[in-house]
Formats: C-alpha cells, sequence, structure tokens
C-alpha cells in the first residue's frame, strides 16, 4: 500500500519530522522538538501544522444555502458571506458522515474543509445529493497550513496586507500572500486563536519556509495536534463521532438548527434532542497514576460496564491522563466516579467536561 | 545516530543490562529505543520481590502516543526499580543507559547472561 504526500513532504523529511501514515497519507507525526514541548510551544507561542492531506472544495451556484441545509442539521440560510460554521453531514439514521468547517463566501458560494480520512466518501456523498445548479470542485492545486497559537496574529500579519486584526473568530476572508491569493479563516482545532491558510501548492513550501524561519514559530506534528484537541474536547471523526453516533450523543447539540427541519436524520436527531438519548459523550480524567486509552472499557463504581473510552492520552497541559468516551446517559454527570480498565487493572477516573482546558480562541 | 555504550549487554527488543553489580544486573531501554518512543509520559514499574522468568515483561513505559512493553532479558527476583521515574519518566530519554535505568534483578541463571548481545553486535542490529 503506498501513502500519498503533501506538497510539504520533502520539507518535513528536511526538517527531520518523524513520518507516519495517517488517513492515507505520509503526514509528520513529530519533529525533533518533541510531542511535548511541541504541545506546549502551541500554547506559549504559535505553532505551523501542515493540514494538506484534508480536502477542501468549492460548492458553486444557486440553491447553495438550501444545498448545506440538507446535509448538516445547522442552517446556512442566513449565514453571511465571511461566516464559517462548524457542522456534521448526518444520514438518515442520524449519525455523522464526518465533520467539517462550511464557510459561506457569498449567497452561491461556499468553501468546505473536511477530514482527510472521509475524503472519497465525502465527496461521493457531496455529489450524490447534489442538484444541477450546482457545482462541487476539489481544490487540489490548493495546500492547507495551520498556524495557531497567541502569536499566530502577529506572525501571520508579516506576510498579508489585510488587517488580521479585523477578522473575527469563524470568519474568513480572501487575501493575498506573496502575491498569491489565498482565503485565511481564523478557526483551528487547538483551541488557541488561530489560522488556517488555503494557499496554492506552488507557493506553499515557501510560505511554510519563512514561517518556520520566524523564531515565535515551530512545526508541530500530528502528535501534538492531537493532544492539543483533546484538551479541548474537540471529537476526532473515525474516535469520538463516527457514523453509528449522532450529534446529541455526541454533546454537539448547539451545532443542531431549530429551524431546519429538512436534513438527513431529522427524525432522529429532533426526537433525542426533545427526549435525551441512551448514550453520551463525556471526559474522562484518571485520578490516579496511568495513561488511558481509546478501547478502554469504562465501569461504574460498583462493577457495572458502562461505556468505552473513544479517545485517549497524556495531557500536557493538566499532567494527567484524559479522554473522551461514551457512558450509559444515567452515568453522564459531572464528578461520577468510575473506574478505567488499563492492561486488566482498573484506575480510578472521574466522568469530566471534555473540555478539560479552557479555549483561547478569539471571540 | 544513537548511542550505545561498550561495558553493557543487549537485547533484540532493545534493552540494556549492566553486570558491573555481580548477580545483581540493572536494565533498562536503549537510545535507539527511547529515541523512537519519544517522549515518556508514565513509566509502570515491577513490584519488588516480583518473580520474573526472562522474556517475562517487567516493565510499561508509555508516550503520549503508545504504551511499550520492557522486557526482562534474565530470570530473577526484582530487589530494586528506580523509584525517580514515578515522577519524572522523562528520565529515560535524556538519560537511558544511567539516571534512566528501570529494574534491578537478581540472577537465578548466570547462563542467560549468554543470550545477549554485546555493543558491536547490537550497533549491527540497529544499523
Amino acid at each position: 500500500m503506498s501513502l500519498k504526500q503533501t506538497f510539504l513532504h520533502n520539507t518535513h523529511i528536511a526538517q527531520n519530522a518523524k513520518m507516519l501514515g495517517f488517513a492515507g497519507y505520509n503526514m509528520p507525526i513529530q519533529y525533533p522538538l518533541g510531542v511535548l514541548k511541541e504541545h506546549e510551544w502551541v500554547r506559549q507561542s504559535a505553532g505551523v501544522f501542515d493540514v494538506s492531506h484534508m480536502g477542501q472544495a468549492i460548492v458553486q451556484g444557486q440553491g447553495a444555502r438550501e444545498y448545506f441545509n440538507k446535509l448538516t442539521p445547522s442552517t446556512f440560510l442566513k449565514t453571511p458571506a465571511g461566516k464559517a460554521k462548524y457542522t456534521v453531514l448526518s444520514n438518515e439514521q442520524g449519525g455523522i458522515i464526518d465533520d467539517l468547517i462550511i464557510t459561506c463566501l457569498s449567497d452561491d458560494k461556499f468553501f468546505v474543509v473536511f477530514n482527510a480520512g472521509n475524503k472519497d466518501t465525502d465527496i461521493a456523498w457531496f455529489k450524490q445529493h447534489l442538484p444541477a445548479s450546482l457545482t462541487f470542485t476539489e481544490l487540489s492545486d490548493k495546500s492547507l497550513i495551520a498556524l495557531q497559537g497567541q502569536k499566530a496574529e502577529q506572525v501571520l500579519q508579516k506576510f498579508t496586507d489585510t488587517d488580521l486584526s479585523n477578522l473575527g473568530y469563524m470568519c474568513s476572508t480572501e487575501a493575498k500572500i506573496n502575491n498569491s491569493p489565498v482565503y485565511i479563516s481564523r478557526l483551528g482545532y487547538t483551541g488557541e486563536d488561530g489560522f488556517e491558510i488555503s494557499i496554492s501548492n506552488d507557493k506553499v513550501i515557501e510560505f511554510w519556509q519563512n514561517l518556520c524561519a520566524d523564531e515565535a514559530v515551530e512545526p508541530i506534528g500530528l502528535a501534538a495536534r492531537d493532544s492539543l484537541r483533546l484538551e479541548m474536547g474537540y471529537p476526532l471523526h473515525g474516535h469520538d463521532i463516527d457514523a453509528t453516533t449522532t450529534p446529541i450523543e455526541a454533546d454537539l447539540n448547539w451545532i443542531v438548527s431549530k429551524t431546519n427541519n429538512a436534513y438527513f436524520g431529522y427524525d432522529i436527531i429532533s426526537n433525542q434532542k426533545q427526549n435525551g438519548a441512551s448514550k453520551k459523550r463525556v471526559g474522562i480524567k484518571l485520578t490516579e497514576r496511568g495513561i488511558a486509552r481509546e478501547g478502554s472499557n469504562i465501569y461504574s463504581q460498583d462493577g457495572k460496564l458502562i461505556g468505552k473510552l473513544t479517545s485517549g492520552s497524556f495531557s500536557p497541559t493538566l499532567q494527567a491522563s484524559i479522554g473522551q468516551g461514551y457512558v450509559d446517559i444515567n452515568y453522564a454527570v459531572i464528578n461520577t466516579p468510575v473506574a478505567v480498565e488499563v492492561r486488566s487493572k482498573k484506575i480510578p477516573a472521574t466522568v469530566q467536561d471534555f473540555t478539560f482546558v479552557q479555549p483561547k480562541t478569539k471571540r | 545516530m544513537s548511542e550505545v555504550k561498550d561495558n553493557l549487554k543487549y537485547t533484540q527488543e532493545h534493552e540494556w543490562i549492566n553486570t558491573d553489580g555481580g548477580n545483581i544486573v540493572t536494565i533498562g531501554i536503549t537510545d535507539h529505543a527511547q529515541n523512537a518512543l519519544g517522549d515518556l509520559a508514565f513509566v509502570e514499574l515491577p513490584e519488588i520481590g516480583k518473580q520474573v522468568s526472562k522474556g517475562d515483561e517487567v516493565a510499561v513505559v508509555e508516550s503520549v502516543k503508545t504504551a511499550s512493553e520492557v522486557y526482562t532479558p534474565v530470570s530473577g527476583e526484582v530487589v530494586e526499580v528506580n523509584e525517580a521515574l514515578t515522577d519524572n519518566p522523562g528520565l529515560i530519554n535524556t538519560a537511558p543507559y544511567d539516571n534512566g535505568w528501570i529494574a534491578k534483578v537478581k540472577l537465578s541463571n548466570a547462563d542467560e547472561l549468554n543470550d545477549t548481545m554485546d555493543a558491536a553486535a547490537y550497533t549491527q542490529h540497529i544499523s
């Protein structure tokens, strides 16, 4: 099986990154700085991530708003130009095909960014339900760079004339970097202030190298990307959310519109929104030494199997083992004592809000 | 290039053994192993007094991403463990051959040391 590469592949090798296959791509897992220091660097300064493996596309034409109201449980009927929304593609069972960012560029032009691991499935789904009035164009000539951290704005401002201090959270703008048109969106997967920049493949290597040359910036691998998002409670599709979990079970109620009733899975999702679901995604934190990981069983205090961890790792910020998992709704209460099975031993833990560390995203 | 110490013995699974202490040997993991694992976040040490057989899992070292077993190259009894690793698992990354030692085992069969590699053979093994 051969892995795909991003346009920055040789740059990562030159920077001595440890590479590993992820979602069909050969990606940098960490650089010589190491996972713990990379994680802290993003929390203290600015980290740059190659996320070009993700899918990027433009949906254009008449009826774009109604189209996304059919494919997602959110509403795009009134989304202003320049506004990005986090949402999911739902299926007929109310499950989550993928989570993604949909940005309104204008009434008839939308920009979508979706997970690398679901690229083919998503594109097939988008096209299957595409009316004749719309076109779906993959941006295969674009790379995607994330710059995240409290120093991200001051760094990125050096590269563009567009005033970034005016760009709000979950907002997007067209801009120019090195005379090349880019989309800059103020959002990310780390909980820090930061941006994702969609930039032409023929400009990305120079852009990346210039960013890394800035003393405030370090390149960051996918391992730290995972520990950063886990501290924030952001789900990872294929682990914490998938085609068998609904947005209500995933505690993503906030993305479900009160007005949209046209989407796939509406009956199941609105029923759960009204009456509750039988299980819920929660945060789990070990209270004794150890690290609990994906797949670990979760037990109630009286020894009943109540759920399973879907993500788990060590949090450098909290110096503790944290994770996400689904538990029986009766145990989905903050501070409920539970136990997590790690290598045949039950380690005490508690149910917590999966937002273990407060995001610093600009509001 | 990973460091390999001349005065130690090695296993295929990247453990090292220090035989300077006579029939009490010290074991740990090599520079090559700690580099492959990355930053360690947690070490599960064996109980003192535990009886082990050659090849048994004697410790677990965990990086942010994964857990890895450490196997004892010798049979015997665990007589001492490196408690410093409890609060500072990173010692294995920064000093895998000295301050990052994992456990001391009192040998029950000195012949088992003949199955280990010397520094030259281990260097070959990891290249």
